[in-house]
């Protein structure tokens, strides 16, 4: 695999974890339990899909086939798709939503803390602006864990729930492929071990204090590095390809 | 061939009226979303760069500035646009800020953001200047803004969250 081949996977993986992300939190427009929410979870939805067009612009630069961010998102096959499983699971009711932007969202705080030096100009500067965004996200979805978690019955047994069903999705967060590996030999890519490490501490943290189980940590799902995904990831690009694919060319 | 008559500081002044389209009541230059002028044989390149990765104004400066310089004669011109160094709320003027506080937005609040992003801020009315004001909303109607309260005058208002 060379270093062009590599780094467009990579960025790949993180553009698309951005795009499907957004899509699903745009879902909660007008359907989120009350309105501040409607405004924070499509302000988060913004910033991801402008992380998304930044880094999906510049694997198009990469590949040197002339397409843009709007090509690759759509007009790619959903086995070209290299978003983790969690950013496609339907978001469930609030917990659930709230839960995954927690977990996501301190991962890529992170990931991207780390990738602000990687020896990829581009990607370092991507990265650099994203973290400042992405401590929003963290400090919302850490306050909403706590105040579900230590809240009502009702609400404990929700975040519980969520927590529990998404865990198995987290581990898959930080594998590695052969991209990475070429990636990793030059500086540009993320060192994913010590960033588990940092993920597992805060998490445990913050469920703890939210009066939340840890649960144990046992099987991993996973697929997503080879384009193998959920059946859910079907129905998002059908709905968000539709247009491309009905009027291919289409403008406005 | 070279393209002469308008110096970079030409360039800066006739862009320095450009509004910023969400703000209107703040420069594109006192925000600090201008970065750079480049003349080079092939044209004049302008070099902006985005207060929020999401940010639906820049595609608007960007026709903005291409339109503003065409109209003054000057061509071809280019667009780019950059992330790094990445905009922070440090770098817009006390200018800036006095405007955004007279048009009834509070300017952000910390000379430099640590990781406090919502913690017990106590931020001025910037109607009637009372500290007794209440967060409602941490996100706005932008992604820079969150929304308050007054409990004195009971006006909302906007705050423009450290970034």
């Amino acid at each position: 695999m060379t270093q062009e081949q590599a780094l467009y996977k990579y960025c790949l993986r993180m553009g698309d974890d951005a795009l499907i992300h957004a899509y699903r939190l745009s879902e909660w427009c007008s359907n989120a339990p009350i309105l501040e929410e409607d405004l924070a979870l499509t302000n988060f939805a913004l910033d991801m899909i402008g992380r998304a067009q930044a880094i999906l612009d510049y694997a198009g630069k990469i590949d040197g086939k002339g397409k843009t961010s709007d090509d690759l998102a759509y007009r790619r096959k959903e086995r070209d798709f290299y978003n983790h499983l969690i950013m496609e699971l339907p978001n469930g009711d609030f917990a659930y939503t709230m839960a995954r932007i927690l977990f996501v969202s301190i991962f890529e705080y992170y990931f991207f803390s780390e990738l602000s030096h990687s020896a990829d100009t581009t990607l370092a500067a991507i990265a650099a602006k994203t973290v400042k965004e992405v401590k929003y996200h963290m400090a919302h979805a850490t306050d909403w864990a706590l105040r579900l978690g230590d809240g009502t019955d009702e609400s404990n047994t929700r975040m519980q729930q969520a927590v529990d069903d998404l865990w198995a999705y987290t581990g898959e967060l930080f594998e590695t492929d052969d991209a990475t590996a070429v990636l990793e030999d030059r500086n540009i890519a993320v060192d994913m071990g010590m960033i588990r490490a940092k993920w597992k501490t805060d998490v445990t943290r913050i469920l703890t204090e939210a009066k939340l189980k840890i649960p144990a940590d046992g099987y991993n799902q996973t697929g997503s590095g080879n384009g193998v995904h959920t059946e859910y990831l079907g129905h998002i690009l059908s709905e968000m390809q539709y247009l491309q694919r009905a009027y291919p060319e289409a403008i406005w | 061939m070279v393209i002469s008559g308008h110096t970079k500081q030409d360039i800066f002044r006739m862009l320095s009226v450009i509004n910023d389209p969400e703000i209107p009541v703040v420069t594109i230059f006192e925000m600090r979303m201008l970065r750079d002028v480049k003349i080079t044989d092939k044209g004049y390149e302008v070099i902006i760069t985005p207060t929020y990765s999401g940010c639906p104004a820049m595609g608007i400066i960007e026709q903005d500035i291409k339109m503003t310089l065409e109209a003054k004669g000057v061509r071809p011109v280019t667009v780019k646009l950059v992330y790094d160094p990445a905009w922070t709320t440090d770098w817009m003027s006390n200018t800036a800020k006095a405007k955004l506080k007279e048009y009834g937005i509070a300017p952000p609040l910390h000379s430099s953001c640590s990781n406090e992003v919502f913690t017990n801020n106590i931020i001025e009315c910037p109607h009637c200047h009372s500290d007794d004001t209440v967060l409602m909303s941490r996100f706005g109607a932008t992604a820079c803004k969150a929304l308050y309260q007054c409990n004195n005058c009971k006006e909302p208002f906007e705050y423009f969250k450290c970034h």
